[in-house]
């Protein structure tokens, strides 16, 4: 394997080699990437960051691997959205509402993490309580994409939620992160960072641990920077956990076993209501590219029908915010979580410190979802929106009677500028137009970059799965990898001279 | 549908969430701006469709009724704002 000279550098999979035949410590491993993280302040892309504890946790690590030790993921150091709780370090899912939480417990999927032997670098940045596609809502500032556009010098959004987290990797700061995707939290973050992102099937990975926005939806995956290393990270992420009712024990494949097999033989559907009237033209154009990849490599091209997909985003933007109208309630000023310094009765004390607490978004989506949950509009509204659900999920079960895995565009467009869709929420919502579908339905989708705008960043394509079938999402979406050789990485403009 | 200001005051109220008056008209603007949006869904053909209340089809598992858990108040006050012993302290409620 040629493993990069500069081990901030490598892949996971090279890094694992590297720890493996101890041409590199993890030590080592882990003081490259903080000096890396603090030279890429400027990207905004950690919200905590911890190089104590990633330095203890590596030094742990050396000495495992100096017994024969090794875990799967031994002495790999990582960055962790900062949605996931961590026992002993701050939590803040981006707002002021948990600006000092610190957990006294551990996430079930950051545990499977330090399970394996991975080292934690820091907390990364987020949409205030994972409700954005940009990054920009967050308590503690926007994080920046590590990409500009040819000859500009202007600072872009890295997509969210998992903005922070799709930075880390596209920067080289971490080898691989964890996001969520509730809406397309880690699949549009990563199509805009010219990184890969998985969301798995719901009930993959455990919630337990995660600070919830909507149950029904939320899922944890895997943010790298190829194919394998998403394969890799899946495995030790996913799992039945006792403690979230609604993760499914099955067993997990060994994704990265599967990964060369091939698509020949594979059909391909291609969604024709995924094409938007008005969009710019390199988004058809790419996504015809895919398909030609993969019918190269012995795939089976067929057209088939998502007929309610137009819908998706509007039943999202009622289910999601009732679920997160719901979840949000626990935050009352008394448990834990900012309180008012300003109350008089036990009313104004919720009322004043969930005022403070939360950003304009978040209270947004909870009158929202309060709104459409309230008497009298439940079913004109929420009740609707489920039943429209069912349909879109219906579509995607019909579909997968012709074929195996879809293929369709990430996002509808390249990273925008700081600031260019926070005025008008529905611009905004439609980032999220070609993700939030496979959500409603609960499958398993990939996002892989697979070339360059006009402007010279990075664009992604997606392919989703049935579910809980993410060992052929994988495998259709390494064959993406490998007919797009994309092998651009951003400037790194971020650096001190 | 759409709101008026006297609704999203209700609906503040019922989300908790204290709101001035100039609070209240922005947001009445938004939310009537996003349940326009949402009315599309009025034109979809939902007849004799049944609603889909979770991502994945299963049974929940069962377990034994015994306590599993517990036994941690130091760690549940830990992030208590303003705590008395195991106590979480809030403004008088009872006169």
């Amino acid at each position: 394997m040629a493993i990069a000279s500069d081990p901030i550098a490598f892949t996971l999979a090279e890094a694992r080699e590297a720890i493996r035949s101890k041409a590199i410590s993890a030590r080592e491993l882990t003081a490259a990437h903080l000096s890396a993280i603090a030279s890429g302040r400027p990207l905004n892309a950690f919200i905590t960051e911890t190089p104590e504890h990633a330095l203890a946790s590596a030094e742990a690590a050396d000495a495992r691997i100096a017994k024969g030790e090794a875990r799967p993921l031994e002495g790999l150091p990582l960055a962790v959205k900062d949605l996931f709780c961590t026992k002993g370090v701050r939590t803040t899912a981006g707002s002021r509402m948990l600006d000092n939480f610190v957990p006294t417990y551990e996430s079930t999927v950051t545990r499977n993490l330090w399970d394996a032997g991975a080292v934690l670098l820091g907390k990364t940045n987020l949409d205030e309580f994972a409700m954005g596609s940009s990054t920009e809502t967050c308590h503690f500032g926007a994080a920046i994409n590590p990409w500009r556009a040819r000859g500009s010098n202007s600072d872009l959004v890295p997509g969210g939620s998992s903005g922070g987290s799709a930075a880390a990797v596209a920067a080289n700061l971490a080898l691989a992160a964890t996001g969520t995707d509730t809406g397309g939290s880690i699949r549009q973050p990563a199509a805009l960072t010219g990184t890969v992102g998985l969301k798995p099937t719901y009930g993959r990975c455990s919630r337990w641990g995660i600070v919830a926005y909507a149950s029904s939806l939320d899922q944890a995956g895997p943010m790298t920077r190829t194919v394998r290393d998403a394969a890799i990270l899946l495995r030790t992420m996913a799992g039945h956990d006792a403690m979230d009712s609604t993760s499914v024990d099955v067993p997990v494949p060994d994704y990265e076993a599967g990964l060369d097999a091939g698509v020949s033989g594979l059909r391909v559907g291609i969604p024709k209501e995924y094409r938007v009237d008005g969009g710019p033209p390199e988004i058809d154009a790419l996504w015809a590219k895919g398909a030609e990849w993969l019918k190269a490599q012995g795939a089976e091209i067929v057209e088939v029908s998502l007929p309610h997909t137009k819908y998706a985003l509007a039943a999202y933007y009622i289910v999601a915010p009732a679920e997160a109208s719901s979840n949000l309630a626990r935050y009352d000023g008394v448990r834990y979580g900012h309180r008012t310094g300003n109350s008089g009765d036990l009313l104004d004390l919720y009322e004043r410190s969930r005022a403070e607490g939360f950003g304009r978004e978040v209270r947004r989506r909870i009158m929202i979802g309060t709104y459409v949950l309230s008497a009298g509009y439940y079913e004109a509204y929420y009740l609707r929106a489920q039943k429209v659900r069912s349909l879109i999920a219906r579509d995607f079960s019909d579909a997968f009677k012709r074929c195996d895995v879809l293929l369709a565009p990430a996002t509808p467009c390249a990273a925008f500028a700081l600031g260019a869709k926070t005025a008008d929420p529905v611009s905004m919502y439609l980032n999220d137009v070609f993700t939030v579908p496979v959500n409603l339905a609960g499958l398993p989708g990939i996002s892989v970059p697979a070339g360059l705008s006009s402007e010279g960043l990075p664009l992604g394509l997606q392919v989703i799965g049935k579910a809980f079938d993410e060992a052929t999402v994988l495998k259709a979406g390494r064959a993406i990898e490998l007919g797009a050789d994309f092998r651009v990485k951003p400037r790194t403009w971020w650096k001190a001279p | 549908m759409s709101v008026d200001k006297d609704t999203v005051r209700r609906i503040a109220k019922l989300a908790r969430i204290a709101m001035d008056d100039a609070q209240a008209a922005e947001m009445e603007a938004e939310l009537n701006t996003l349940l326009a949006w949402v009315g599309q869904l009025s034109e979809v053909d939902i007849e004799n469709v049944s609603p889909m209340k979770s991502a994945v089809e299963q049974r929940l598992k069962m377990r034994e009724d015994v306590v599993t858990d517990g036994g941690y108040a130091d760690d549940l006050m830990r992030n208590a704002p303003q705590s008395e012993g195991h106590f979480f302290v809030v403004p008088k409620v009872v006169e």
